[in-house]
């Protein structure tokens, strides 16, 4: 077909073609121009709006959901889901907050360890006993939500309180404009996207996600690439629970609930495939990106909550079925 | 595989053998529902008629839901709106039904029904021509749809007359045989009996255990996926419905709980998430099992938060047994 193409087709159908193969192969660029023009909506919405200081704020909101994203990038190219990563970052914020008196390190590594200890049982339930990953992480969600509800009457001796150095990570800037969280953010980033790109794991991953049967045939141990991949996703979880709780300078027992849904929206509006094998994590930063910046544009709009609600869900249905039709082969 | 297998080799006994392969799961929810109830018995002995009502009114919409859930899950899909949508329902009844008689709150509520079928027509539709996975469209319709229960009622209130949230509170047959009970039967079969038995129903089942098999069997697949949102919707209202009768008010936030326990109680119930595999009973058992644990933990003295840490518990260990089950049978 494509050699029959250019003597059959008129010039300008042949370069609209090649521009859609274009795009097809670098959905990254129509994505980047997508959120620019949200930035355009938001500048036209208010002249003026978009300063640095705009720039750094939505940096700062970004953040958590992107690192909280990137545990879902990670199980999606797998074919999997995680409905945990909330709970899970809600948790670790909340025991980190709680043990903030015993010092930083000890607070942090405890914050963390809730999200790899759910993580390792998210793996092992999905990777060692073939549960479902949508209602394995589901029941596991339940679990750590009740389990910090617990937590919370019974363990607490002291009244949560979040430590000045996560404060000015989650919140802090450098140089009066670079926000502290996007040094940990960046380097993250960096990794996962060189990771999945150069090493071996990540490869395994896109190979999982097209097709594990034909892996486990292959000579790989599929359960050990899943285990390790809800581990690392529950992992990134509680890092980005500890940023929001950051941001927010609080950490109570809902912290990140309402942020499960547009992580699974960032991921897929960021070109990762819901059934695994294809996608990327810089699809997903932008992803983030979008919907944070979706976000300021439907607050400054001054809409009531619901209609703000309403054109959220209608917003991100739009932009994931134009996404789904322009790169779609038929 | 059957010939290795010793079965009795009577025609009875092969037919008994199969019903049991086949229905086996439902067969264990229900053991494990009678189990449930009797130890809630003995460790209070005290258990009334009133328990059971209260048992019965507070499964009734989780029940609804776990039906609208099964419906979608059952031909291929997922519905993440069931929890919005039933709210939307219970405060549209809820803000139409204050100071109205019996009679009108009765066409209210035939109006939400097909509301509600609307409602999930046009979901279906959107999953349909969008060709964006189910999970996702859902997802952004649930907070479509989340805004719409806003807009009608911003915060609790509404009423219904007291004939109306009578007919799951009362009695009246036996004190032992509440409302909430027969008008979860009545409903749920009425609408799953016929349909599970016609082309449609089948329809259903084809589409979600292959959906190019069933295309090339002349199926109507974007018609039957249309069709399975349509009959959630319907089962999303009469969760809605549920939630004015046993509440007695409107809350634009009373579904946000249904959506993943839908999800949790139908996996529960056995119906596969991978699509075309399950039916109805056995989720309407595990609704009762899920709403039971909270209240034993209430008659042990335990916090109640506990419930959900158990309940997750038993979800995680189903999905466990499950899957090693299927490992099982067909070692890779």
């Amino acid at each position: 077909m494509r050699a029959a193409a250019p003597s059959g087709r008129p010039f300008g159908a042949l370069r609209g073609a090649g521009l859609r193969r274009y795009l097809q192969e670098h959905p990254i660029v129509v994505l980047s121009l997508l959120f620019l023009v949200l930035v355009g909506v938001l500048e036209a919405i208010r002249p003026g709006a978009v300063t640095p200081n705009w720039v750094r704020t939505t940096i700062l909101f970004a953040a958590p959901l992107g690192i909280l994203a990137a545990g879902q990038t990670l199980v999606m190219l797998t074919g999997g889901i995680d409905l945990s990563v909330a709970n899970v970052a809600t948790a670790a914020a909340y025991v980190m907050a709680s043990n903030a008196r015993h010092g930083d390190p000890q607070a942090v590594l405890l914050g963390l360890a809730v999200g790899v200890a759910v993580g390792l049982v998210n793996g092992l339930g999905i990777a060692v006993f073939q549960a479902q990953p949508l209602i394995m992480t589901l029941g596991m969600a339940l679990v750590v939500t009740g389990g910090l509800t617990v937590y919370s009457q019974y363990a607490v001796a002291s009244v949560p309180s979040v430590p000045a150095s996560i404060h000015t990570l989650g919140a802090g800037t450098i140089l009066g404009f670079i926000p502290v969280s996007v040094l940990l953010w960046a380097p993250i980033a960096v990794i996962l996207i060189v990771g999945l790109r150069r090493t071996g794991f990540g490869r395994l991953l896109y190979a999982i996600g097209d097709n594990a049967a034909a892996c486990r045939l292959a000579g790989v141990r599929v359960w050990q690439v899943r285990l390790v991949n809800y581990t690392l996703c529950g992992l990134l979880s509680a890092v980005a629970g500890l940023v929001l709780a950051g941001v927010i300078n609080t950490a109570d027992v809902g912290l990140a609930n309402t942020f499960l849904l547009p992580t699974v929206a960032a991921v897929v509006i960021g070109g990762t495939s819901i059934f695994g094998g294809s996608g990327n994590y810089s699809g997903t930063i932008i992803g983030a990106l979008i919907l944070t910046v979706l976000n300021s544009v439907l607050t400054l709009l001054d809409a009531p909550e619901p209609i703000k609600q309403i054109l959220y869900g209608a917003i991100i249905l739009l932009l994931a079925t134009a996404y789904t039709r322009v790169l779609s082969d038929t | 595989m059957a010939p290795t297998l010793a079965l009795p080799q009577t025609g009875r006994g092969i037919m008994n053998a199969r019903l049991v392969r086949r229905h086996g799961w439902t067969i264990g929810v229900y053991a494990l529902l009678l189990a449930s109830l009797i130890f809630t018995v003995a460790i209070h002995p005290t258990y009334s008629a009133f328990d059971v009502k209260s048992l019965a009114l507070g499964a009734l919409p989780l029940a609804f839901a776990a039906a609208a859930q099964t419906v979608v899950v059952l031909s291929g899909g997922i519905d993440l709106t069931v929890g919005p949508m039933m709210a939307v329902a219970n405060v549209l009844a809820a803000r139409a039904m204050l100071h109205n008689n019996f009679r009108d709150a009765l066409l209210i509520a035939a109006l939400v029904l097909i509301l509600g079928c609307a409602a999930g027509a046009f979901n279906g539709s959107l999953v349909v021509f969008s060709r964006v996975p189910d999970i996702v469209v859902t997802l952004a319709m649930s907070f479509v749809w989340g805004g719409v229960a806003l807009l009608i009622l911003e915060k609790p209130g509404g009423g219904a007359p007291l004939d109306f949230q009578n007919l799951a509170q009362e009695t009246t047959l036996s004190p032992w045989i509440p409302n909430a009970l027969i008008l979860l039967i009545v409903v749920v079969a009425a609408v799953w009996v016929p349909l599970r038995g016609s082309r449609p129903g089948l329809a259903l089942y084809a589409i979600g255990s292959d959906r190019t098999a069933a295309h090339a069997s002349g199926v109507n697949v974007p018609l039957a996926r249309v069709l399975a949102y349509t009959i959630s919707g319907a089962f999303c209202a009469a969760g809605g419905l549920a939630l004015t009768m046993t509440t007695g008010i409107g809350s634009p936030l009373s579904g946000s709980f249904y959506t993943l326990s839908g999800v949790a109680t139908i996996v529960l119930g056995g119906v596969s998430l991978a699509g075309g595999r399950g039916g109805m009973l056995g989720p309407m058992a595990a609704a009762f099992i899920l709403t039971l644990i909270p209240a034993d933990l209430i008659f042990l003295g335990i916090d109640p938060n506990y419930g959900q840490v158990i309940q997750g518990i038993v979800i995680v260990l189903v999905v466990m047994v499950g899957g090693l089950a299927a490992l099982r049978r067909k070692p890779a």
